[in-house]
């Protein structure tokens, strides 16, 4: 924990951060050819998905991040309001809409994959449904932190934000699930089937991988170009 | 507690000297609700079907449009920093607005309703549902939408940005809510539904007043 909070500091964040960056951006563009190739060439098709099978390596990661990212919005809210962490705040921002691009790909993906599977693209399925309110909650996220001139401000009502939304979440889950068996206990739909077999779950497995490096790339990027921000502002607030 | 109760029966004052307030927001879950049927058709059976849900989104509606204000005039005439300073936790001051809030809207929403519903054909334990059931769960929307309204004080766009942050959180109110009606409907008890729309209005009542607080303080800082 000490070390974290060694990198609480803004300045000798963003010195840690470039010196990692350039190796972390490496492996991320040779884990996703990899991951990639793994997918769309080197795996076989499904037996029963046939091609289709292979939006599933974008698609089951990419939910995998977008929850892992709000996770991470509530930490880092819980940071910001417990020990006052400038870092947590910046990188808060930045990793905000990340993870709604993950949940926004996990659906679109999904819708693409449901239309030749299950012949529609939405279904009001519990988990899908779950995965739409993850993606408000980001959305609410994003637009509390940007709605006010003083951006501090916004910070910390967006780390409230996620905080409630984190306790929140596994009630959603719940209620929609309850609520989905209530209406259609028949069509609870499940991926894949009881086990995977290791020809799909290795590229799976290295396509998590990559897309987790990306994830962790883009909010460093991302984290920097905000210190850069506040930088500017803080400069023309003093001239 | 005497500035619990200060707070509730200041507020309730206020309201009860502009009760248009008020009944502006009835109106409108009365309007709101009478557009579905035009909207949708007048066929009998399925408007009994949905009424359930109509009358609680309609509701949910309602009650957000009412949440705008119900910091706002404390924050710009400064009664908010007031009640920062207060010798009393804030929490309680949180409480007591929504406390007011739901006394003024959850309470004649879910009295309102059940008249509603009989537009919609609703039957003699359909309506009951309706009506129990919004009284037990609009608790949780005042609480909910407080938190939503302290969240929002001096933002941008406050208004949209507040339903923006309240709908998502509302879903499982909202869920078991017209749920309950809906099992009504094939004759079963509704009393499972009711005994989890308790527990959602207790857990925000457990929860909710220490975030909205918190958020409070950092609208006041």
């Amino acid at each position: 924990m000490a070390s974290l909070h060694v990198l609480a500091n803004p300045a000798r964040f963003r010195r840690f951060s470039q010196r990692v960056l350039p190796a972390l951006s490496v492996a991320t563009a040779l884990a996703l050819a990899v991951g990639l190739w793994l997918a769309l060439v080197e795996s076989p098709p499904d037996y029963q998905q046939g091609e289709t099978v292979r939006i599933m390596f974008l698609h089951v990661p990419s939910a995998w991040l977008s929850m892992m990212g709000y996770a991470l919005l509530a930490a880092l809210g819980a940071s910001l309001l417990v020990w006052r962490h400038p870092l947590a705040a910046l990188m808060a921002r930045a990793a905000a809409p990340v993870g709604a691009v993950f949940a926004a790909v996990c659906l679109l993906t999904g819708a693409l994959w449901g239309r030749p599977m299950w012949g529609t693209y939405w279904v009001w399925d519990a988990r899908l449904t779950s995965m739409l309110l993850l993606f408000f909650l980001y959305l609410g996220h994003i637009a509390l932190s940007r709605a006010y001139d003083d951006s501090e401000r916004g910070d910390r009502a967006a780390a409230i934000l996620a905080l409630v939304g984190v306790i929140n979440l596994p009630v959603i889950k719940f209620s929609v699930d309850w609520w989905n068996t209530l209406h259609q206990p028949a069509s609870v739909m499940k991926l894949g089937g009881p086990s995977i077999d290791p020809s799909i779950l290795t590229p799976l497995l290295v396509m998590a991988l990559a897309l987790l490096l990306l994830f962790v790339v883009l909010v460093l990027l991302r984290t920097e170009t905000e210190i850069d921000r506040r930088r500017l502002e803080a400069a023309e607030m003093a001239l | 507690m005497t500035g619990f109760g200060a707070l509730l029966a200041r507020d309730l004052r206020l309201v009860w000297r502009r009760p248009g307030d008020v009944m502006v927001v009835l109106a409108f879950f009365v309007v709101a609700t009478v557009l579905f049927p035009l909207g949708i058709g007048p066929e009998t059976n399925l408007l009994a079907r949905i009424a359930a849900g109509i009358l609680w989104c309609a509701a949910l509606f309602a009650a957000l449009l009412s949440l705008e204000r119900l910091f706002a005039a404390d924050y710009e005439d400064g009664a908010l920093d007031l009640l920062l300073l207060a010798p009393w936790p804030l929490e309680l001051a949180a409480l007591a607005k929504c406390l007011a809030h739901w006394i003024v809207t959850g309470l004649p929403l879910a009295l309102l309703a059940p008249l509603m519903g009989l537009l919609f054909g609703l039957s003699g334990d359909g309506l009951l549902a309706v009506g129990l059931t919004l009284l037990v769960g609009t608790p949780a929307l005042s609480l909910i939408g407080g938190l939503a309204a302290a969240l929002t004080l001096g933002a941008r766009r406050g208004g949209a940005l507040l339903a923006l942050l309240a709908l998502p959180l509302c879903v499982p109110t909202l869920i078991f809510g017209a749920g309950a009606v809906e099992v009504v409907a094939i004759g079963e008890g509704f009393l499972t539904h009711l005994a989890i729309l308790g527990a959602l209005a207790l857990l925000s009542l457990a929860t909710l007043p220490w975030a909205i607080a918190a958020a409070l303080r950092q609208a006041g800082e």
